[in-house]
């Protein structure tokens, strides 16, 4: 039975979430702003017969997730960009032995040390260079709190549909806000899994967790085989939306996450001042939603891309739209959050030059 | 007769069970294995004590050793 | 004429074809752990994990079901596990100097000190093996290796790190041991060794260096490296019993481990 609505902070809600789609294991280290979500699930895991463990660092932690995650069971980290470029190489690991988990990424200020403010800075770490070799993470981003609850079950259902780590990627604002959410029911754990290493039955071939392929045919072989999962995802697995974009509305802002909060406001007010603005809003960072993006953009001249970065997810609609239209881009970095008036303006800009 | 069975492609002759076996019943064959190893033979089996050293050293796991049952009765 | 097998092949090594050096003693490591998994009875309910080094094959040759982990990770992964599956499987670790003691050092000591039930195999040799042949943090003062090649100078590199000397700093394990591998005697013990591990390691955290060669790296015969093993290394590592259950070494002793902070 799902519950009521309740008023929730946005990393506990995520936490919470995680428990009701069927997590019981949460390996972690602190690192502001998602130290809720740990400390949340210190105390509430227990209550439901769940592990919670404090890792010695970021590196352990994605470790510890990749024994989890070879035992079949749902098995959560989370953590704050620095900390996630530290699990880089472990999520490449988890890739390359075919395991699903589910890494949460509450984005701060950076490079370096950087800030605790939120920001947006590592869309293209999440959909392009998070760890070595040929690979490929489904990274979803919710813009409110009850949008991060759903997707959270959402995302253990892809890393298991595909054994493929998935990544939550949200910004400090959303890890901070508090907001009504409704969870779903307290879902069982998880099936055991053929494929999981849980000791060797003298019914069954013994399970080996690798991702070593030493003769590169093979491994070819095996790269090839997760592109065809990655191929699939990008089939399936896309998701954006559009807001206000029926009357074809000639400027198009692109914006996901909390920014994309922010532009709905901007907009409405630029509509009231009879400039008809659209926006598209990306759900999943990767797989890129490409043909919801071209059909977007087909009635609209110029786009605008607004993100809490120097420009990152630009570039990616910039690969899709190429030279047809301008494809601007206005950002604020180092964790400062763009007010509504900044956006309007920014928004007119690209009126003037229409 | 007590006797030891070498599994001649799985020795690498590293030589550690010629060492151990304190009757020196142990050496190389001429010929060579699959690998290009001159895997170890026993030589006198009769002097042999299935005492097992060689196959507690062998880092091959390559040495079974088998112990004759002596008939008390005789 | 009827006959027993005095001296068998154990049926927990696979019949694969191990890849490692003529001499090195992993593989006599390797039969050592296979051995004691078959004569608990425990291949149904043991999970591997296998380091990245010259053992990081040890899953083509010990049949039981395995997790291949990063480099320096394997406690960690070991604690996925652990944490993750029901309290009767038994779990264990195999780990080279390189893995354990330099990159996942910080991994070990705080499984160790966390006290996760498992067992910990630390094949000590002194040098990296697959990589072929660079200073360890084991390596011996004035040791040539492919990246000391003057010979290690502890001035600038330190000296060899005692592992089960630094891991009995801490409260939590219940099993400290090093063994060599160095003869048969050696072996004999260590195998003891091990099996004790395997027994305490549902108790708490269970830890067994092994005292290893390797002939290549070295530059010396097989036969040769187990000479030069026992004149150089048992010197700097001991092989003793560190910890037991329920012996608390002295320097723990002021510490109660029921000591709770008081309100």
């Amino acid at each position: 039975m799902p519950s009521q609505k309740q008023l929730m902070k946005g990393a506990e809600a995520i936490a919470e979430a995680a428990i009701r789609a069927g997590c019981r294991h949460f390996f972690g280290y602190p690192i502001t702003p998602q130290n809720e979500i740990p400390e949340y699930m210190s105390k509430r895991l227990p209550e439901v017969g769940g592990v919670y463990l404090q890792a010695e660092s970021e590196v352990a932690s994605i470790n510890m997730i990749f024994g989890g995650a070879s035992t079949g069971a749902r098995v959560l980290t989370s953590s704050s960009s620095p900390g996630v470029s530290l699990m880089s190489e472990g999520a490449s690991y988890l890739v390359g032995a075919e395991l699903p988990a589910v890494i949460v990424n509450i984005m701060r200020g950076g490079p370096g040390l950087g800030d605790i403010a939120p920001s947006q800075s590592d869309w293209s770490m999440m959909t392009k260079g998070w760890g070595h070799g040929d690979k490929r993470y489904i990274s979803l981003c919710p813009a409110t709190v009850q949008e991060a609850v759903d997707m959270m079950s959402l995302a253990f259902d892809l890393a298991e549909k595909y054994r493929n780590p998935v990544v939550l990627l949200g910004d400090g604002l959303l890890g901070q806000m508090m907001e009504p959410v409704i969870f779903p029911a307290l879902s069982e754990i998880a099936p055991e899994q053929s494929w999981a290493a849980r000791g060797k039955l003298a019914t069954r071939p013994r399970v080996i967790v690798r991702s070593l392929y030493l003769d590169p045919a093979e491994l070819e072989r095996h790269v090839d085989h997760l592109y065809d999962k990655f191929a699939r995802m990008e089939r399936e697995e896309p998701r954006a939306e559009t807001w206000m974009c029926d009357d074809e509305p000639p400027v198009l802002v692109c914006a996901f996450g909390t920014v994309a909060r922010i532009a709905k406001t901007a907009i409405g007010k630029l509509r009231g001042e009879g400039l008809r603005v659209g926006l598209w809003r990306p759900m999943t960072a990767w797989p890129f939603p490409v043909e919801s993006l071209q059909k977007a953009a087909a009635t609209s001249d110029r786009l605008l891309s607004i993100e809490m970065n120097k420009g990152q997810m630009v570039e990616d609609i910039r690969a899709v739209i190429g030279h047809d239209k301008p494809v601007g881009f206005w950002g604020r970095s180092g964790g400062m959050v763009p007010t509504v008036d900044e956006m309007m303006n920014a928004i007119r800009g690209q009126f003037a030059n229409a | 007769m007590n006797h030891i069975d070498i599994d001649r492609e799985r020795c690498k002759s590293c030589g550690l069970c010629i060492d151990v076996c304190n009757k020196h019943l142990l050496e190389f064959s001429k010929d060579l294995n699959s690998h290009g190893y001159h895997p170890v033979e026993l030589r006198n089996p009769e002097k042999c004590s299935a005492c097992s050293l060689c196959g507690i050293v062998c880092p091959e796991g390559g040495v079974q050793v088998y112990k004759e049952i002596r008939d008390k009765t005789r | 004429m009827t006959e027993t097998l005095a001296f068998g092949r154990t049926p927990l090594l696979t019949h694969n074809y191990m890849h490692y050096c003529p001499g090195c003693t992993h593989g006599v490591a390797h039969r050592l752990v296979a051995e004691v998994i078959d004569e608990m009875g425990i291949q149904d309910r043991t999970i591997g994990v296998s380091p990245v080094g010259c053992a990081v094959l040890a899953y083509n040759y010990i049949d039981v079901d395995f997790i291949e982990a990063a480099h320096g990770r394997a406690p960690a992964a070991a604690t996925g596990l652990r944490r993750t599956l029901p309290p009767d499987r038994y779990i264990f670790a195999y780990q080279g100097d390189g893995d354990l003691a330099s990159i996942g050092m910080a991994e070990i000591v705080h499984a160790a000190n966390r006290g996760e039930k498992l067992t910990i195999i630390f094949v000590n040799n002194a040098i990296y093996g697959m990589t072929g042949g660079q200073m360890a943090p084991t390596t011996l003062p004035g040791m040539k290796t492919t990246t000391s090649p003057g010979g290690r100078d502890v001035a600038q590199t330190g000296h060899p790190i005692r592992v089960c000397e630094l891991l009995d700093t801490l409260v939590a394990p219940v099993f400290i041991a090093r063994g060599s591998l160095s003869s048969a005697k050696n072996t004999i013990k260590a195998k003891k060794l091990l099996r004790q591990a395997f027994d305490l390691q549902h108790q708490g955290f269970t830890f067994v260096e092994l005292l290893s060669t390797c002939p290549t790296g070295w530059g010396l015969s097989p036969t040769d490296s187990l000479a030069w093993l026992d004149r150089n290394m048992l010197p700097f590592f001991p092989t003793k019993t560190f910890r037991e259950p329920g012996a608390m070494p002295e320097h723990t002793a002021a510490y109660h481990p029921d000591l709770k902070v008081r309100d």
